[in-house]
């Protein structure tokens, strides 16, 4: 903007001070954050990792220029708000899900989760993970059946499942692993916590290795693009609820380190929960929300009838998230507390 | 008034509840039956000709008690009017078929509280002649008896891959769990609704479109 001629008074609204990142800027750095994670996906999976990614990406790519087109609001492709969440989105699916299913729920994602509450910045839930509460709700068996990671023909061959024709039921090999919390769930076996925390477990395409998740988180962090309160306190509500618990009896809730570097923990508290548009924005309510997420991941994993709680924990706090930011407001510089609140 | 696309008043009764007022679409009435039953087509068939036969005879009863009734004790008579032909409907359902009547549970009972039968009696019945009442219930139960089948055809399509238990696909069909479950009511629901708001909407647009051409025209 040029600047008014002087002796004159220049009056703008609000934002006054601006962090000069934009939407896109932001994107970009999220997928350069997010790359170690699906390379190390990639590796660990072979070509069927690569084809989820890229059919999640595609289809939230397409469902976004279609409901642009319906809208008439023009193209919004170039922000890459939509590549985002089909990345997230593939990355929280078990590799070797039928490609139909994962361009079912990318569509269902960002055409329910998104379009039709009015696009970027509208949603009240995270589009990714509305695209997958989808597809576990419509697919159960296949959204639980885990293909092992490091098999030996990963990159040999595709699992069966992979191309199942559309509308068919997939097949699987007979080489089906569990994730570690289904075998502690149902079996009561912890694995370590340094195998969960590298990577060398089964799990979701994206999510198992913990290490270059966190490592993702931190350099976001660094460069003041994610809000840190968020993860740290789904962290530390998880670690002190599960210690505790542990502390009763390791039958009752496996050790915290288990707990935070198993499942989609650290995909979902540090890239998911994140979310700019459906977390909060004051710096209270971010700890509250955290807390929430955390505490209800730990109850879903320990009492629930699934082995994993992330997803559904997170969506709930998307839920909470217009209240906890009236809640919690921040008080006005220059006012005293009321007493009593 | 001799234009073929003016229907007459009598037809007009029975057509508005198809389309134009239809109980389901657009006046968003009778959901608890409308959502929780229709997980297949025979079920959401079965829900909805209990409807129409308890909506017909309720009309015509009301309509025909329309001058006995002390306007301060009429809610509770309409009550106990539905509540005679649904108690009818449940008996008659559990005579034809058992399995029914298990599937459909306590839905059958809940007609009884339907606003769409109730709202009807109120708005409608108690306010016109009997041939009019009864085209209006056979409209309005028809048209309930279609939504409810295009719900219920919707989701046994997709969640069980089969109409009426009648397999539509090859072996190995993948069915959408969802659409079985409770929260598939909803996305169905909301899916033909969007459907048939975005017709309306563009059928007024197009309306509008036309209506200054014509005024113009006519105005010269």
């Amino acid at each position: 903007m040029s600047h008014a001629p002087t002796g004159t008074l220049e009056i703008r609204t609000s934002p006054h001070v601006l962090s000069g990142y934009s939407v896109d800027t932001i994107m970009f750095n999220v997928v350069l954050a997010l790359l170690p994670a699906s390379a190390f996906a990639v590796w660990a999976f072979g070509w069927t990792a690569l084809l989820t990614l890229a059919t999640a990406v595609a289809a939230c790519l397409a469902t976004e220029r279609v409901a642009g087109r319906l809208s008439g609001g023009g193209s919004t492709l170039a922000d890459g708000s939509a590549a985002i969440a089909g990345l997230l989105y593939g990355l929280t699916l078990p590799p070797g899900l039928p490609l139909w299913m994962v361009a079912v729920g990318g569509v269902f994602g960002l055409g329910v989760g998104k379009a039709l509450f009015g696009g970027l910045g509208m949603n009240p839930f995270n589009p990714a993970l509305v695209g997958r509460a989808f597809v576990q709700a419509a697919f159960p068996v296949p959204m639980t059946t885990w293909v092992p990671a490091f098999a030996p023909e990963r990159f040999a061959a595709l699992p069966p499942s992979t191309l199942t024709p559309p509308f068919t039921a997939p097949v699987y090999d007979a080489v089906t692993g569990a994730t570690p919390l289904a075998l502690w769930k149902f079996e009561r076996v912890t694995v370590s916590a340094s195998d969960a925390a590298m990577g060398f477990i089964a799990g979701s395409t994206g999510e198992t290795c913990a290490v270059l998740i966190l490592l993702g988180g931190a350099y976001l962090v660094a460069r003041n693009m994610m809000s840190w309160r968020i993860p740290v306190a789904i962290f530390a509500s998880v670690a002190l609820l599960s210690g505790a618990l542990h502390a009763l009896g390791p039958d009752v809730c496996p050790p915290p380190l288990f707990m935070l570097f198993s499942g989609g923990l650290a995909l979902g508290a540090v890239f998911m929960a994140t979310d700019m548009v459906s977390s909060p924005m004051t710096g209270r309510a971010c700890v509250a929300y955290g807390v929430v997420i955390g505490v209800l991941t730990v109850v879903i994993r320990v009492w629930g009838g699934l082995p994993e709680g992330v997803m559904y924990a997170i969506l709930f706090g998307n839920a909470l998230t217009p209240h906890l930011d009236r809640w919690l407001q921040p008080r006005v510089y220059g006012t005293r507390a009321e007493a009593g609140s | 008034m001799s234009d073929e696309s003016v229907p007459t008043p009598g037809t007009d009764e029975f057509v508005k509840g198809l389309w134009r007022e239809n109980p389901v679409f657009v006046q968003v009435l009778g959901m608890c039956p409308a959502l929780a039953v229709s997980n297949t087509a025979r079920n959401a068939l079965a829900m909805g000709l209990a409807t129409l036969f308890v909506l017909v005879g309720s009309n015509l009863v009301v309509s025909s008690l329309r001058h006995f009734v002390p306007r301060q004790v009429r809610i509770a008579t309409y009550i106990l009017v539905i509540a005679t032909f649904v108690t009818v409907v449940d008996y008659a359902i559990q005579a034809i078929s058992l399995d029914l009547h298990k599937a459909l549970g306590a839905f059958i009972s809940l007609i009884v509280v339907n606003c769409l039968i109730l709202g009807r009696a109120e708005a409608f019945a108690s306010r016109n002649h009997v041939g009019t009442a009864l085209l209006d219930a056979l409209g309005m139960g028809t048209g309930f008896v279609l939504a409810l089948l295009s719900l219920g055809a919707v989701r046994e399509i997709l969640g069980s891959g089969s109409l009426f238990g009648v397999p539509l696909f090859h072996e190995g069909f993948q069915g959408w769990v969802v659409m079985i479950l409770p929260a598939g009511g909803f996305f169905t629901l909301a899916g033909w609704l969007l459907l048939f708001n975005w017709l309306r909407e563009r059928r007024a647009t197009r309306l509008a479109a036309l209506e200054p051409v014509g005024a113009t025209g006519g105005g010269r």
